[in-house]
């Protein structure tokens, strides 16, 4: 009879550690991948476009009239968003929920852009819609960022600039284009969840123009998207652009 | 006795019943024929949930449309100044009113107006929504200049309105809301989706070599770069719906958005217009200061202003323009004009009925 207590008790126990062990270990969180733009630490909001107001590392005085970028297959462990349209100018965008994150630790990472086998020319209609799009004669697809402006160049003239990234494409010969994914892959690195988490992703948007490229908006400025030296500069320099910000629980 | 009382009963209450029936007489929904490359390429379009499509809301909207009695004298309607035939926009540079007086902007033409994702109306995004937007025309003093409670009262009395009214909306009592509302529902019924070039992208037909050249200038960022405001091949609403300074005037006599946001950094912007159709609504520009194509091309190519809002899309600026060769500009035009849809201005659903 003893026997069968101890028999009952230890099932019971046995049954009780294995469901403290599964709530514990595997109720799954909601992540905020939030994006935040800045100029060398100095915060970028809507108020501050069509503004001369920030100096490139050149020396150039810029104003930022357009700045939207698309980033993909944002992930966390085993969870992701395929993409998402972000708008610094209207302030859209910004903030992607990744839900059903297990807790424990989890890799971070997202892509900026598209990755060539994602990036099918046509196939995203909210990108359609808000013309993303980049035209077929140099690959098709869609931009990566759409960073548009003014500088004042060395004569102290207003001019434009049209920043646009989209994959490199060499138009030498039309009937044969030469393309290279010129999207990157940025990693966060591994973060522990407990709990109902907000990570901020920083862009310092004035590496655009800094590194390991110093760029000279009197030389790039337009017509850079056929430009294959230009986009994979552009694209040398945007790896140093990301970072982690603040982390912030529930 | 007892037995009459219960018969009486029993047909007053069926009389009754019947009555509550026709209140509750339901409008049939109004399925919009979306083209193919539309519903392929795009997001949906903005139905309103207040403002379902109906057949009986389309059908009323459809006759508010040309309807005379909301201008003051009833001379004019929504077409007088939107005429079909001009995709729904006007022929004269600046539309003259009831009373003789001319506005400053020329009409702008209405087709795939549901897809106006962020539905921002007029050359300067003054109104939100089409609902919103109806009302303006009616009360405008260089329009119709009509007051809507004279209107209501009119559509009231009249013969045939209160009916229509009530099986759009199960009201018989007009009001401007209701006006506005099925006009807006007639308006998104205006698609137009079907010129040369939409054919062409559905395999159907082929472009001439001197078309097919325009596209590419239109598309190619190194000569025209058209495509960033105007839609492409994968956005047949050819425009962005957005406020752009595209380099027409060094100052500004119309602030266009600028006006009404009160920011200076929009003064100068109006929304791009659709490139569809452009064969049907010359003058162009906000104020129509273009009567032909070849202007408006060689505005981009040599012509353009610099102001301190131009949009940066507007490259070569210090140079006038993109600078297009006469073959260019040519070409560009046979592609923009394959982009003209007769089906559209000839179809009789859009029509005075």
């Amino acid at each position: 009879m003893k026997r069968i207590y101890v028999l009952i008790f230890l099932t019971f126990l046995f049954n009780s550690c294995e469901k403290k062990d599964c709530c514990v270990n595997f109720d799954p969180v909601n992540v905020t991948v939030k994006f935040t733009h800045n100029w060398d630490g100095i915060p970028i909001n809507q108020n501050d476009f069509d503004n001369f107001k920030f100096t490139t590392e050149n020396g150039e005085l810029i104003s930022i009239d357009l700045l939207r970028y698309v980033v993909s297959n944002v992930t966390i462990g085993q969870i992701s968003k395929k993409y998402q349209l972000i708008n610094v100018g209207e302030n859209t965008g910004t903030e992607i929920v990744l839900n059903q994150v297990p807790k424990g630790n989890n890799f971070v990472k997202f892509r900026f852009g598209f990755a060539d086998v994602d990036n099918v020319d046509g196939v995203y209609q909210d990108l359609n819609s808000t013309s993303f799009n980049v035209p077929m004669m140099m690959g098709g697809g869609y931009h990566y960022m759409q960073f548009d402006g003014k500088y004042k160049d060395s004569n102290n003239q207003d001019a434009n600039f049209n920043y646009h990234t989209i994959r490199a494409v060499n138009m030498s010969n039309p009937m044969n284009l030469i393309l290279e994914d010129t999207s990157f892959e940025v990693e966060i690195g591994t973060i522990e969840f407990s709990k109902n988490t907000t990570i901020e992703i920083k862009m310092n948007v004035a590496e655009w123009f800094k590194n390991p490229n110093l760029w000279d908006l009197n030389v790039l400025n337009t017509v850079l998207m056929p430009n294959f030296d230009a986009q994979k500069l552009m694209s040398e320099n945007g790896r140093n652009v990301f970072s982690l910000g603040e982390i912030s629980n529930e | 006795m007892t037995k009459n009382w219960v018969f009486l009963s029993l047909i007053f209450l069926l009389m009754n019943c019947s009555s509550k029936e026709e209140d509750l007489y339901a409008p049939v929904a109004y399925n919009l024929e979306i083209p193919s490359l539309f519903s392929q390429k795009l997001i949906a379009p903005i139905i309103p949930a207040n403002n379902p499509l109906t057949q009986e809301g389309v059908a009323l909207g459809k006759k508010l449309f040309f309807e005379k009695l909301l201008s003051k004298d009833n001379t004019q309607s929504c077409a007088t100044c939107h005429n079909p035939q001009n995709a729904f926009s006007d022929s004269q540079q600046f539309s003259v009113g009831i009373d003789g007086k001319k506005g400053f902007r020329n009409a702008m033409p209405l087709f795939n107006l549901a897809w106006n994702f962020d539905e921002l109306f007029n050359w300067d995004g003054s109104e939100f929504s089409l609902e919103n937007q109806a009302f303006e025309p009616v009360r405008n003093p260089i329009e119709m200049h009509e007051t809507w409670k004279n209107v209501t009262q009119k559509l009231q009395n009249h013969p045939e309105y209160p009916t229509l009214f009530k099986k759009a909306f199960g009201i018989a009592t007009i009001d401007s809301v209701l006006i506005t509302k099925a006009i807006a529902q007639f308006e998104r019924t205006l698609i137009s989706g079907n010129s040369k070039f939409d054919r062409f992208l559905r395999g159907e037909t082929t472009l001439t070599p001197e078309e097919e050249n325009g596209f590419n200038v239109f598309m190619d960022e190194a000569k025209g770069d058209c495509f960033h405001c105007h839609g492409s091949n994968n956005n047949p609403l050819w425009t962005d719906n957005l406020f752009h300074n595209n380099g027409l005037d060094k100052t500004f006599s119309d602030l266009g958005l600028g006006a009404k946001t009160g920011d200076p950094k929009d003064n100068g912007k109006f929304k791009s217009p659709s490139i569809r159709n452009l064969a049907f609504t010359a003058p162009y520009m906000h104020d129509g200061r273009f009567t032909t194509l070849e202007e408006v091309i060689n505005h981009y190519s040599e012509g353009l202003q610099f102001s301190s809002t131009i949009d940066p899309l507007m490259k070569k600026v210090s140079q006038g323009g993109v600078q297009l060769s006469a073959k260019d500009k040519a070409d560009l035009k046979a592609f923009l004009l394959s982009l003209s849809d007769v089906e559209f201005i000839n179809n009789p659903s859009f029509k005075n009925p």
